[in-house]
Parts: structure tokens; sequence; C-alpha cells
């Protein structure tokens, strides 16, 4: 058995990711506690490494490993993405762990295989490569979720997490194993030749079509396949959720557009449908459930569940119009998943760093008089809620408006029109956390106050996040012409 | 002949899963589960996937079995009454969904673009070596992908159980 070099050389950039992952997790029981941090800077490297070798695979297209493979400018757009988010994440823990007092260097390990699982998902050409690399991820983040043991919620999190993630994988196997009846083969290109010459009126299409809808909508946290995300993103280390609500949420985004629009195009008039509905159930109950919540990692939880909807509208648009106001609408779906990514870690690493007593403060009570206590925290704060509630000039606005701009010239005006009602009652619970900030007098006395607790670490992934979120919203064309010349092709 | 075969398994297959769900006792549930993995063997066999039917009563019947039983004696797990309080709503749904598949299978029989998938020709070789050749080959990349995902539920599971994650003075 050989295998050719130019397969090698194709995934290089997983073979680092997994081999500093095993690495690390030789090294942890080596090193001494207080060397701990060493492993984060080695996961940091093994990104800037993997950073410069997907950059120079932004063009062309190339298969590996029996056509299973792919390696695209869609998969190195992902790809970058994900080292960016991965880095920032690493950055977060290593302030993280240490405020929560967590001493595992298997983390980093862990959270290099999640990366690895989803490299996977996004350059997967078969659904049986797309699948593993889902449950990769999937297994990786499962164990992170419970690592907080000594907290009954993490136990929780983790378990909860579990069960509905083993379902849903469940279900989409089923899904798969349906296509692969029809098609005789689990790769996209296949099965998009055989709806081709089969046309779309076999009924088990339809059936098998859904059942991937529902497995990757746990995947995306769509309504009405979110019921995890709340408790899953509440009792997680922050990190973790941080890593969880964008990084696993990219990836996740990456493999269903694949799936979808390479594999599963010819039937795009259908799916559109169905996602029309998910889009406009899970934009009304994402932004209205927010409204209520009082804990601050809930509130953002069902904040993603929100923008996994607006994200959605792109793909609907992509599937009802099909031809060039596809690939804007698919476009645009890339550009507000990167910019989301941006403002959601920047205000989960707030979220995570800000404790009063050693322990985390997630009620949005122990924000009052924070702009007092805490200016400058109170002020990145501010710009990310901002940016999330899509105001201008952050990149928030710029997201949006790209995703309505992709509505209204597929002439879905209507569903842009809706979307924005809901975008403004989502200024409400966003702007209500600004209110709390600015306006509240906090109670108590001053000891018992949450403080942010800095570093130099968190100070660096504050200033990357705002700097994503401040000037993606100024000068967004370069991420724009990125997505456009990333995006994958309707036919 | 076949078609008695297949009809036999599958109906045992249905009616042991069933109850697996619906006997109250979880050592009964493991036992009805252990005779739905012979019967899926037994399914492998006839569609000459004899590799197949090998793994399912080694790995299925074999191991995950016996660590059902073992978890459910080690915990001495009673008869669970908690769940069964959901079964109107959780039958309706289910009595639709099923409805709603089996007309889908029904509508598909008659549909004109029936594709039967192309089987793959097992060669002469033989089951087992054709499986081991296909692993090694074509679907290398997978294979080490999913060595990666035993790797990480085996940490995964240490991590969880063992380790004392906490350093200096331990939280209440």
């Amino acid at each position: 058995m050989t295998i050719p070099v130019q397969d090698l050389l194709a995934i290089l950039p997983e073979l680092v990711v997994i081999g500093t992952a095993c690495l690390i997790l030789v090294l942890d029981p080596i090193l001494a506690a207080s060397k701990k941090d060493l492993l984060a800077w080695l996961t940091l490297a093994a990104l800037a490494i993997c950073l410069g070798l997907t950059s120079s695979q932004m063009t062309g297209r190339q298969y590996a490993f029996s056509n299973l493979v792919v390696i695209d400018s869609y998969a190195a757009f992902w790809k970058l993405l994900l080292y960016i988010v991965t880095g920032l994440t690493v950055l977060l823990s290593l302030a993280y762990l240490k405020a929560e007092r967590l001493n595992i260097g298997e983390y980093y390990g862990f959270i290099l295989l999640a990366l690895a699982g989803m490299m996977v998902m996004v350059s997967g050409a078969d659904l049986l490569t797309i699948y593993l690399g889902t449950e990769l991820m999937s297994l990786s983040l499962y164990v992170m979720a419970g690592l907080k043991r000594t907290e009954a919620r993490s136990l929780e999190a983790s378990a909860k997490y579990f069960v509905l993630g083993a379902f849903s994988s469940g279900i989409l196997l089923y899904g798969i194993s349906l296509l692969f009846g029809l098609a005789g083969s689990t790769r996209l290109s296949v099965i998009a030749e055989a709806i081709a010459t089969q046309g779309t009126g076999n009924p088990i299409l339809s059936l098998a079509l859904v059942l991937l809808a529902v497995g990757f909508g746990f995947k995306l946290a769509v309504v009405p396949f979110h019921m995890w995300t709340p408790d899953v993103y509440q009792g997680a280390p922050t990190s973790v959720t941080a890593f969880m609500a964008v990084a696993s949420k990219a990836a996740s985004f990456g493999a269903f557009l694949r799936v979808f629009v390479e594999g599963l195009g010819g039937v795009s008039a259908d799916w559109s449908i169905l996602f029309t509905v998910i889009c406009l159930v899970t934009l009304a109950l994402g932004n209205l459930v927010a409204i209520v919540q009082t804990n601050i990692k809930r509130m953002l939880a069902y904040s993603s569940i929100a923008h996994a909807g607006y994200a959605l509208i792109g793909v609907v648009v992509a599937g009802r119009q099909g031809g060039g106001a596809a690939s804007t609408g698919l476009a645009s779906v890339l550009l507000y998943i990167a910019i989301y990514s941006f403002m959601t870690l920047g205000a989960f690493a707030l979220v995570g760093m800000l404790r009063k007593e050693g322990q985390e403060s997630d009620n949005i009570e122990d924000y009052a008089g924070l702009a007092k206590r805490e200016p400058l925290a109170a002020f990145f704060m501010l710009v990310f809620l901002v940016s999330l509630a899509g105001i201008p000039p952050t990149a928030g606005f710029i997201g949006k408006f790209y995703i309505f701009m992709a509505a209204v010239n597929g002439g879905m005006a209507w569903l842009a029109v809706v979307a924005v009602i809901f975008a403004a009652i989502s200024a409400f619970y966003y702007l209500r956390i600004v209110m709390v900030m600015y306006m509240r007098e906090p109670e108590g006395a001053a000891a018992s106050h949450s403080r942010l607790e800095t570093s130099p670490a968190l100070s660096f992934v504050l200033a990357c996040a705002l700097a994503g979120v401040v000037l993606l919203g100024l000068f967004p064309n370069g991420l724009w012409s990125l997505a456009t010349h990333a995006a994958p092709l309707l036919k | 002949m076949d078609h008695i075969f297949f009809f036999y398994f599958a109906g045992v297959i249905a009616v042991t899963s069933l109850l697996v769900v619906a006997l109250r006792n979880p050592v009964y549930s493991a036992l009805a589960l252990l005779i739905m993995f012979f019967h899926v063997a037994g399914l492998y066999v006839t569609l000459h996937a004899e590799f197949l039917a090998a793994v399912q009563i080694v790995v299925y019947a074999g191991a995950i079995l016996v660590l059902y039983l073992f978890v459910v004696m080690l915990l001495n797990v009673k008869a669970e009454e908690r769940y069964h309080d959901q079964l109107p709503v959780a039958g309706l749904l289910g009595v639709m969904l099923c409805t709603e598949v089996v007309l889908l299978l029904i509508q598909s029989r008659t549909a004109t673009s029936v594709s039967a998938a192309p089987a793959d020709p097992v060669t002469a070789a033989g089951n087992t070596e054709t499986i081991g050749e296909v692993l090694y080959s074509t679907y290398l990349f997978p294979f080490e992908v999913a060595s990666l995902i035993l790797l990480v539920a085996m940490i995964g599971a240490i991590i969880l159980a063992k380790k004392d994650l906490l350093e200096g003075p331990s939280e209440p």
C-alpha cells in the first residue's frame, strides 16, 4: 500500500493539526503543572503554520484520497476562519482556565482534534467523510463541555449534548443511507449526477432530504432542533461555549452548504421551501425567547440561534433563485458567519472573564454599573452588542445588509422585511444589557461586584475581536470578495 | 425462500425493538436487544455480508450488550416508571411519522425513477478480504478519521472519569 505524495500534501494542514494534538497529549503528563502554558503556545504555532499552508490552497480545486476529500477555495475560506477563531479561543482559554483553576493540558489537544474534525467536515467531498468529521468534532466538544466536573451544570450540559448529538447523528446517518440507496454512492458528485439523471420525483429523495436537514439542523442549532443550545451553552465552560457557538457553527454551515449545494443542488426547489419555514421559526423563536432571559450566556445562546436564522435567509434565496442570485446568496452566508464569529467570540470572552469572588458572573443583573467600574470592558461589550443587533457602522450591520440585499435582489423582499422586523426586536434585548451597564446602579457592597480579570492574552483576544467588528464594518470589501470567490456554485 | 427468511428476521427485529423500549425491567430490555442483534446479523447473512454478520455478533451482542448488562447490574437500575407518561404524545407523533414514511416508501415503489443501487461485485477473494482491501485503499482517509474518533472517545472517557482536574485547594 502506498499513499500518493500529492494526497498527503493536500491534507498537510490536517496532518499538522492532528500531529500537534497527539504531541500535546503526549507532552501533557511530562510537563510540570506550571509549564502547561507551553501547550497553548504550541497550539498557536501549529495554527500559524496551518494558516500559511491553507492560504496557498485558495485557488484551484484538487481532489485527494480517491475523491473523498476536496481542497478548494470554499474549504480554504472556512479553514482560515476556523484557524482564526480557534487561535482566539486558545488565547481566551489561557486566561479562562487559570481563572477557573482548570489545569488540563488535554484541553488544547481536544481543541485541535475538534478543529481537525471541522476541517474534515468542510473539505469532505463524500457524505461518509463529512459524517466522520462531524463525529470527531462533536465527540471532542462533548468532552470539553463537561470539563468543569465540580459543577453539576457542566456535567448536565455534557450529557445532554451527548445524548441529543447522538440522536442527530443517527438521523443524519438514516438520510445518508437513503441517499446511498438512491445513488449507489455516498460521493456528493455522484449523488448530484443521480438526481440529474433520475429526476426529482422519487419520494425517497424527499425523505432523505428531510432527514439530512434534521441532522444538520441539530448541529446548526436552528428551531425546532435548538433545544440543547441554551442548556449546553450555559453549562459548558465559557471558553468552550465560545468555541462551540462560533467554530462548530461555522464548520456545520460549511458542511451543510456543501452537501445541499453540491450534492442536492438538483432539488434546491424542495429544500428552499423547507428552509424557508425553518428560517422563519428560527428568527421568531430565537429573538422572542432571548428577550426574557436573565442569564447572559442563555441570552447569547438564543442570539446565536437567531443568527443562524439570518444566515439561512441566504441559503433560502440561493435555493429559490439559482444562477447568479444563488452565488450572491451563498457568499452572503459566508460573510455573515465570518462576521458573526468575531462579535460572538468577543461577547463570550467578556462574559467569561467578568467575575466576582472567583466565580463567573453571568447574570444580567451583575452587569449593573459596569460602565463606572470597568469603563473599557463596558465599552467593548457595547460594541459587540451593537454589532450583534446589526446597527451601523459595525460589522453586524454589514452582514445583515448583504443578506437582506441578496434576499431583495433574489425577489424575496418579504423575507427581508420579516427579518428586519425581528432584527429590530433583537435590538431590544441587546440594548437592554447596554442600558443595565450604563444606567443602572449596582446593588450591595462594592466588593461583591463583578470585575474584569484582565491578562495580556485576554486583552489581545478582545482587541482582535473589536478590530474585526470595527474594521469589517468599515471596510467589508476585502472579506466580501473573498466570500464571493469562495462561494460554491449552485448548478 | 429469501423472502421467508427476510420477513422472519425483519419481523423479529421489529417486535424485539419495540420490546426494548416497552418492557419495564431493564434486564428484559437488554435481553430483547440481544435477540434483535442476532436477527440483524441473520439479515446480513441473507444479504451475503458474512463479515458484517460476524462483526455484528462479536461487537454488538458480544461486547456492547455485556457492557449494558454490567451497567444495569452495577447501578442496580430498577424498573423505570418516570418516562412512561410521555406515551400518548410520543405514540401519536411516532404513528404519524411511521405512516408518513410508509406512504413515501409505497409511493416510491410506483415512482418511475426507481433505481436499484448498483451492487458492487464482491470478488472471488471473499467478503472479508474485499472489505479489508477497500478500507486500506479507497476508504483510507475516513478509516483514519474513525481511528481519531476512537482516540478522542478513549481519552475523553479517561479525563471525565478519572483525573483530578482542579489545582490548588479543591472547591466544595
